[in-house]
């Protein structure tokens, strides 16, 4: 069972990836899915009678996903080298322009403590951290930073600040 | 100038906090080279040719008496004894090692100072005027504004990891002395017809491969929306820049692949739609920050003629060594790192403590470090000018070249950068030889030699009247020489004059250069504007002329 950091805690993932986990006993599981498949296959995923996650890439365009913000309650954000830094946009833009309020997942080989504490000023709350990664120490790194200078994204954690928006 | 608040003070101790553990985690093998290197670059240490080199920030130049004396201590403590000045205000120090560094940041913390994002694809340190508050020429302080870009910039969430590095430089006077044209982001402060302070907004300027002039791309933007609008800029680059390609990564090639027009249509786009959710620069908070850069305690006086039977050394050096001060009876004083014989902005921690010292007898106990490698000191009364001089000059820093031929720009070049391609600092030591005679370069007026040891252009080869640029050429060192660049209000890039020519011939090849200039300048005409009235063809025929045919 795979765990996560999730609203500061250490947690059971209760999510599932489209493909990349193996399948489970329980009827339609929470369920993230590219951006791509969900496109793909829109009759299949419109269908589902689970909860859905949609997991997008740097590449892709925050304001083209109108459709997914209604339908999906997570979306996850891929990190997957270190020097990647557009999902940090994505996330403030999901949260401050689309008001998106349900689970904002970092994924991928990049997703450890020492980006962590940026994410979660962008408005991610949960990081499922990359393979060997001490969830201990992400949890940590959450704490590591007491003050900033800038606003953090809507639903980020407060701290003591310069810029208020 | 600016005092750390509790916020301040605390972001800096938390920062050094987390990279002594990053540290700790690399030395004891739990973090890859390939991990830390992103986490220790934006912390502004290098891994160099020899050891590692730490390269600290000196927002917008401005340094107080004890950080410098701090900075000789460190030196000192954790280095050979000395330092080097870059052309974007920072100082680096050559030879620490690197499980000391973590001291090295946490003894700059207890003088305000730090080496945050002076490295890596984040937004830099700012930059400004050199002469900021003191020129005569100057619309308004720009160092308020610096200051407030520092802190909205530092250790900012979204703009962790950019395609690469971003460079902001501000400027109250159209005499641009922070060469703002050839930053990522230019500021050029200016006023409404209400008399409300503002910028012009340049973007895409920028050195190393293809080089490029910033672009106007906001005639006024309202100081309230300075944060904004740089947030819009910072996102559409991060969102749309190349991350391919490390050489077309640059802010410069999005807003050419784009063309100017429509990179600044998608600000404007970006910049609305942010409108809700965007950082408001509060008046309370410029107030409050504006309040830090009042004008030091001024005695009234008149302006008094000091040079009057006074040794020719003297007067040299007021001359080209000191500035006119918008306030009678003051004077900017230059300190000269132009030494003769010393690689161009290279202090030792002596020079530092002296130097600190001075300032604080002298000049508010305020030292400034200016783009072209020199320190300055902004407010000295001009009857304890000849004392400056006297105590200068018993520190090697009184060097009446400002200006001249031998006050080059060069970067640390082959003997520590491990980006190098030449050794920047023996070509420099032998211009140095060459044009010796102080008369001569007097003679010769101003010249601006800019100096890189490679592409990246540290040196700002490219803007230099006379430009040199190491190239590599089948395991050897070649030079490149251009001319005709400029900065300082008029921004240019310099021309090609032909093939690149060997180490031991470069200064023989600015001689070449200097001949023709003395042949064929008109009355106060300086070498750029030589270059410009008459072209490159006669430069060109006698740098490349026989030995026999030159002579």
């Amino acid at each position: 069972m795979r765990r996560v950091l999730k609203q500061r805690e250490i947690v059971a993932d209760d999510w599932r990836h489209f493909e990349a986990d193996a399948a489970t006993a329980s009827h339609a599981p929470r369920l993230i899915v590219p951006l791509k498949e969900l496109r793909a296959n829109p009759q299949t995923w419109s269908a589902y009678e689970g909860p859905l996650g949609v997991r997008i890439g740097p590449a892709d365009k925050v304001e083209d996903l109108a459709a997914e913000l209604q339908r999906c309650t997570l979306i996850a954000i891929e990190f997957p080298a270190p020097t990647e830094g557009r999902g940090y946009t994505q996330g403030r833009l999901l949260r401050g322009r689309f008001g998106f309020t349900g689970e904002l997942r970092a994924v991928g080989a990049a997703v450890k403590r020492d980006i962590i504490f940026a994410l979660a000023r962008c408005g991610f709350d949960t990081f499922e951290v990359a393979a060997g990664e001490d969830l201990a120490a992400c949890a940590a790194a959450l704490e590591r930073y007491t003050v900033a200078y800038q606003r953090g994204a809507p639903g980020s954690p407060p701290l003591r600040q310069r810029f208020s928006a | 100038m600016y005092r750390y608040d509790d916020i301040d003070q605390t972001l800096v101790a938390e920062r050094v906090a987390e990279f002594r553990d990053q540290t700790r985690r690399f030395l004891a093998g739990e973090l890859s080279e390939d991990e830390f290197r992103p986490l220790r670059l934006r912390n502004g240490l290098y891994i160099q040719r020899h050891a590692p080199m730490l390269r600290i920030a000196i927002p917008y130049g401005l340094l107080s008496s004890t950080q410098l004396r701090k900075l000789g201590d460190i030196a000192h403590r954790y280095d050979r004894d000395y330092g080097h000045f870059t052309t974007r205000q920072n100082l680096q120090l050559n030879w620490p090692t690197l499980a000391s560094v973590p001291d090295i940041l946490a003894d700059l913390a207890t003088v305000q100072m730090h080496a945050i994002q002076t490295s890596g694809n984040c937004v830099r340190n700012v930059t400004a005027d050199h002469l900021a508050g003191v020129a005569p020429d100057e619309l308004d302080d720009p160092r308020p504004y610096c200051e407030i870009i520092r802190q909205w910039a530092t250790v900012h969430p979204e703009f962790t990891y950019l395609p690469r590095k971003f460079k902001i430089a501000v400027t109250g006077s159209p005499a641009d002395r922070a060469a703002s044209e050839v930053h990522d982001v230019g500021l050029h402060m200016r006023r409404d017809a209400q008399g409300e302070i503002g910028f012009e907004v340049l973007v895409g300027g920028g050195l190393g491969r293809a080089p490029a002039i910033g672009q106007v791309i906001r005639d006024f933007l309202p100081l309230k929306d300075l944060l904004s609008y740089l947030e819009a800029i910072l996102r559409v680059y991060n969102r749309y820049g190349r991350r391919d390609n490390i050489h077309k990564a640059r802010i410069k090639v999005l807003v050419k692949s784009l063309g100017a027009a429509q990179f600044r249509d998608e600000v404007e786009a970006e910049w609305r739609s942010a409108r809700a959710d965007a950082p408001h620069l509060a008046q309370a908070e410029v107030d409050r920050v504006r309040a830090f850069f009042k004008p030091p305690p001024y005695e009234s006086l008149a302006d008094i003629d000091v040079t009057a039977d006074r040794e020719p050394k003297f007067r040299a050096w007021y001359r080209y060594n000191t500035r006119s001060h918008r306030v009678p009876g003051y004077r900017a004083v230059f300190v000269s790192l132009k030494a003769h014989g010393r690689p161009p902005g290279d202090m030792n921690s002596a020079q530092m403590a002296a130097l600190a010292t001075l300032a604080e007898e002298v000049s508010f106990g305020l030292i400034r470090v200016a783009h072209d490698q020199n320190l300055l000191l902004a407010d000295v009364r001009q009857g304890d000018l000849y004392a400056t001089w006297q105590a200068l000059s018993r520190e090697e820093l009184a060097t009446a070249n400002i200006g001249t031929l031998t006050d080059m720009i060069a970067c640390p070049g082959l003997d520590f950068c491990g980006l190098a391609n030449a050794g920047t600092i023996s070509v420099a030591r032998n211009i140095q030889k060459r044009f010796d005679d102080l008369d001569y370069l007097y003679d010769l007026g101003e010249i601006e030699i800019k100096m890189s040891g490679c592409m990246n252009a540290c040196g700002h080869h490219h803007v230099g009247h006379i430009g040199i640029l190491g190239v590599e050429k089948h395991g050897e060192e070649w030079y490149q020489i251009t001319l005709g660049g400029s900065v300082n209000g008029f921004t240019a890039l310099g021309d090609v004059i032909g093939p690149s020519v060997p180490q031991q011939a470069v200064p023989e090849t600015i001689e070449r250069i200097i001949e023709v200039y003395r042949e064929r300048r008109a009355e106060s005409e300086r070498l750029i504007d030589t270059y410009r009235r008459i072209g490159m063809a006669p430069f060109k025929e006698r740098v490349y002329a026989s030995r026999a045919e030159a002579a």
